[in-house]
């Protein structure tokens, strides 16, 4: 159970580590490439050669050169284009769901197999003989007969 | 105990998986909804457009389609970046400028543009008729337009009429069409 619950701690930290700690400040072009979705072809602007990718590419260049940050190009291409514009989810409010709820259900999932992995594992009811006669290797010892009959053939072979 | 916590996650599954279908159908309706008008179109019938309300482009004001019930509306998807577009948009002032005083509407919508780009190409080209900005693009999975430039015709009853014309017209195209949507009956 410990292993479990360090492996939904370690999932939830991967997932506070995504949903902070970025900076904002001196962006690349290069880097908002990736962030942002050409409205028309729904390829992120790396992807993209639409007319109206090449123009918000021009965009964000003269925003960078302007000083603008991260946040302030953000805002304008989501004033612009709406949050469909956006690669990624915002971190924040109902779109933080996106984010928390596949870690969680990961999680969870986890959580749910090693749980019945282990009852399934305990609750295995092992095959005992009538007369409740075990081997040495504890398993039910063969029925006499057919034991006789083991023997003979395995001689066979000798 | 147990058993409770099985019936309560049972019925949190059953949820989700109706949540995700109801997600998926409503959808499938929306994008059904634009591939269906050019359809009824083709049979030679008269569908409603979407119910849309559309910002202005000088983002004072709102427009909806509804609005102009009596007269006959030319309705053209638009964005600044367009070459098209650029050909299209002075034949549109001509016609806007030619057929207003029988009842033409001309309405330009700006879709998946910056508006300030979209204001200056309309500075530039001279364009008087009105122009609602839907720079998301919302609007055009309603109508079913796949690109730039797209125009649709209604008739005076506020049903479309004619082509749904997909790229740029001609003059003739675009008389003809006028003209069909002119001569639809007020009801």
């Amino acid at each position: 159970m410990r292993i479990v619950l360090a492996l939904a701690a370690l999932l939830l930290a991967l997932g506070a580590a995504a949903c902070g700690g970025e900076s904002d400040e001196r962006p690349t072009l290069a880097e908002l490439e990736k962030k942002y979705i050409c409205p028309t072809c729904r390829t992120t602007l790396e992807l993209s050669n639409a007319p109206i990718a090449e123009r918000m590419r021009a965009f964000i260049r003269e925003r960078i050169a302007a000083g603008d940050s991260e946040a302030e190009i953000e805002a304008a291409l989501v004033s612009s284009f709406g949050e469909g514009v956006l690669a990624a989810p915002p971190k924040e409010g109902f779109n933080l769901l996106a984010w928390v709820l596949p870690l969680l259900g990961g999680a969870l999932a986890v959580a749910v197999l090693a749980f019945a992995l282990v009852r399934w594992s305990r609750a295995r009811p092992q095959p005992q003989p009538a007369d409740g006669a075990v081997s040495v290797n504890g398993r039910p010892e063969l029925d006499s007969e057919l034991e006789r009959k083991l023997d003979d053939e395995l001689a066979r072979f000798e | 105990m147990a058993r409770r916590v099985k019936l309560i996650l049972q019925a949190a599954a059953v949820l989700v998986v109706a949540l995700l279908v109801a997600l998926l159908g409503w959808r499938v309706t929306e994008q059904a909804e634009g591939r269906g008008l050019d359809d009824a179109l083709e049979r030679g019938e008269r569908p409603r457009p979407p119910e849309l309300v559309f910002e202005t482009l000088d983002g004072e004001g709102e427009i909806r389609l509804a609005d102009f019930r009596g007269k006959a509306v030319v309705l053209n998807f638009w964005a600044s970046w367009c070459e098209p577009c650029k050909d299209e948009a002075p034949l549109l002032e001509e016609t806007w400028q030619r057929y207003r005083d029988e009842g033409l509407v001309v309405l330009g919508i700006d879709a998946q543009d910056f508006r300030t780009d979209a204001k200056r190409f309309v500075e530039r080209y001279g364009l008087t008729y009105p122009m609602a900005y839907d720079g998301q693009g919302a609007s055009l999975g309603r109508f079913g337009n796949t690109g730039f430039p797209e125009t649709w015709f209604l008739g005076r009853d506020g049903r479309l009429v004619g082509e749904h014309i997909v790229g740029p017209f001609d003059r003739e195209q675009l008389e003809e069409n006028v003209r069909a949507a002119l001569d639809t009956p007020v009801r």
